[in-house]
């Protein structure tokens, strides 16, 4: 199943269950954590695969720690490639980061230093992600709140030579440029014009929110408000070059109505349509 | 792959999540990484006990989740299963001695846990059980359902304080304090539960050990010399406690560990 035909898509939440078995809206799609799915049976995975009876369902992990040194947890990838069998997603997404040491599962997405070795480490864990999985995965760049020494890469070249490595492709998340762009002092306009177009498999828009303390000089990606306007500017800035890609809204925190998502998502396709009506100009 | 520095950097950071001392540290956005850490835990907590939540209050609650968080951070990424060790937290937990009735709620809560993510299987009833040949039946290794969970609590009506605050809406009337048992199953992909008794308890532990149809049904005479064995039988076939013999259990792990 290719994902040519995604246009906007939502986060599933299980209060919307219902409501998403029964939406028709064209075009609409609904992304999951494999995580909250990895049971052995039971109403979660039957919601689940209702939900894909009637709309293609993208599964993106938090977990697989692929920028972590710990050894890739085999049982966890065994896991994630028997639900990716039942539930023949339209995509299947990780994040550049890590979670897990020393037996320890952190939930967050963790930063470390690009350096050429993290690069072939990170590299050799793609490909065997997508050889378990026998299928091309999307990895995500992650939000930023701290400066690290010792990157020897920019986050853009070393997302695009781990796509021109591995045949993996990229899943470029707006907010999140948005917020590291804030936190670290960035153009996130600069950083969606020089995005490798071609291997954009996905785009996520989500809501953020301010630090307690610090304010709007810490951003926090935080899911739990609507899309802000600066990152819906951004977002169309970006389909403008690239053309329409299916894009998420995510929403994990203050989780509306589904009708007020289904807003949000109006709003999306309504660009997507617009930028598919404009000849983009590649790359 | 050696990655000596990817390695060092993630066991400092890794330490400074864990409250030790890092140079990472010492910019304030580090604290982003550690409240969202501390924050998914004491969050997967609160969902997987909300009796308990319910009971002590959500400050309460959340106070004494990241203590448990500090102690006994996740290992598993599925969060959904996460808290297996807090009951036992809660047993030696010195500011919940006033409520002893705390533990055995937490653990009813984490049978439902335990039932809502259990394998699927058929269920026995009546017709299958009509079918086995009488000869066999007294011999025959009645298996409960893979989604069923049961529980006997011998000091606190625990089965309905728990589910007086598993559901929302208030619940009038005095409980009577006496010993209680609980039987969670599933059906039409919910988890659904009631009250049960002490020779349901017994019998299904001794299905569960494997033990034939004429010895478990020994096990629920001895727990209880008034029990009714045939109703017994019925109730829990009702309940959708015990599983199809004639279909192959499913081989895969049990969801605690």
């Amino acid at each position: 199943m290719t994902s040519s035909h995604l246009l906007a898509g939502l986060g599933l939440k299980p209060a919307h269950y219902d409501a998403a078995v029964d939406c028709r809206r064209e075009g609409l799609w609904f992304e999951v954590h494999p995580e909250n799915y990895m049971v052995e049976g039971g109403p979660r995975l039957h919601w689940l695969r209702a939900v894909r009876a009637q709309h293609p369902v993208s599964l993106h992990g938090v977990s697989l720690s692929l920028a972590g040194q710990a050894p890739l947890d085999a049982a966890h990838l065994a896991r994630l490639a028997a639900l990716a069998r039942q539930i023949e997603p339209a995509l299947v997404s990780e994040h550049l980061a890590w979670s897990a040491w020393d037996s320890q599962y952190f939930p967050d997405l963790l930063p470390f230093p690009r350096t050429g070795a993290a690069l072939g480490h990170i590299a050799a864990r793609i490909a065997h992600t997508q050889d378990v999985l026998g299928r091309r995965i999307a990895i995500e760049n992650p939000s930023h709140y701290l400066r690290i020494d010792g990157h020897e890469w920019d986050e853009i070249d070393f997302l695009g030579e781990l796509a021109r490595r591995t045949g993996c492709g990229l899943l470029l998340d707006v907010n999140n440029v948005h917020v590291s762009a804030n936190n670290l002092d960035f153009d996130a306009g600069a950083y969606l014009d020089r995005f490798p177009a071609d291997a954009i498999l996905e785009i996520h828009l989500a809501g953020h929110g301010r630090d307690p303390l610090l304010g709007d000089a810490l951003l926090i990606d935080s899911h739990d408000a609507p899309v802000a306007p600066p990152v819906w500017a951004l977002y169309q800035r970006l389909i403008a070059r690239t053309g329409p890609r299916p894009t998420l809204i995510e929403r994990d925190g203050n989780v509306p109505a589904f009708s007020a998502l289904l807003d949000e998502h109006r709003q999306a396709a309504d660009m997507l349509m617009a930028a598919r009506e404009t000849e983009p100009v590649l790359p | 792959m050696s990655n000596p520095s990817l390695r060092e950097f993630q066991r400092d950071f890794a330490g400074a999540l864990n409250h030790h001392a890092d140079a990472a540290d010492s910019q304030p956005a580090f604290a982003v990484y550690r409240n969202t850490v501390t924050k998914a835990g004491i969050d997967a907590l609160e969902a997987n006990f909300p009796s308990v939540v319910r009971l002590v209050g959500r400050d309460w609650f959340r106070s004494a989740a990241a203590l448990h968080v500090a102690a006994q951070p996740p290992a598993d990424a599925r969060l959904l299963m996460y808290g297996a060790s807090f009951i036992d937290f809660l047993r030696d937990f010195e500011p919940a001695r006033q409520l002893p009735y705390l533990p055995g709620v937490a653990r009813l809560d984490r049978c439902w846990t335990e039932s809502h993510i259990a394998a699927d299987a058929p269920v026995l009833g009546p017709r299958q059980l009509a079918q086995m040949p009488p000869a066999q039946l007294a011999s025959c290794r009645l298996r409960p359902h893979p989604a069923a969970r049961w529980a006997w609590f011998d000091d606190a009506p625990i089965f309905t304080i728990w589910s007086r605050n598993r559901q929302p809406g208030e619940v009038e009337g005095e409980i009577a304090w006496q010993p209680e048992g609980a039987l969670l199953t599933r059906a039409e992909w919910a988890v659904t539960w009631q009250a049960a008794g002490r020779a349901d308890c017994a019998f299904l532990d001794a299905c569960a050990q494997g033990l034939p149809l004429a010895e478990a049904a020994g096990h629920a005479a001895a727990a209880d010399k008034q029990a009714d064995l045939s109703s017994m039988l019925a109730r829990l076939m009702q309940a959708g406690a015990l599983a199809d013999p004639t279909h192959d259990a499913p081989t895969s792990e049990r969801p605690t560990p």
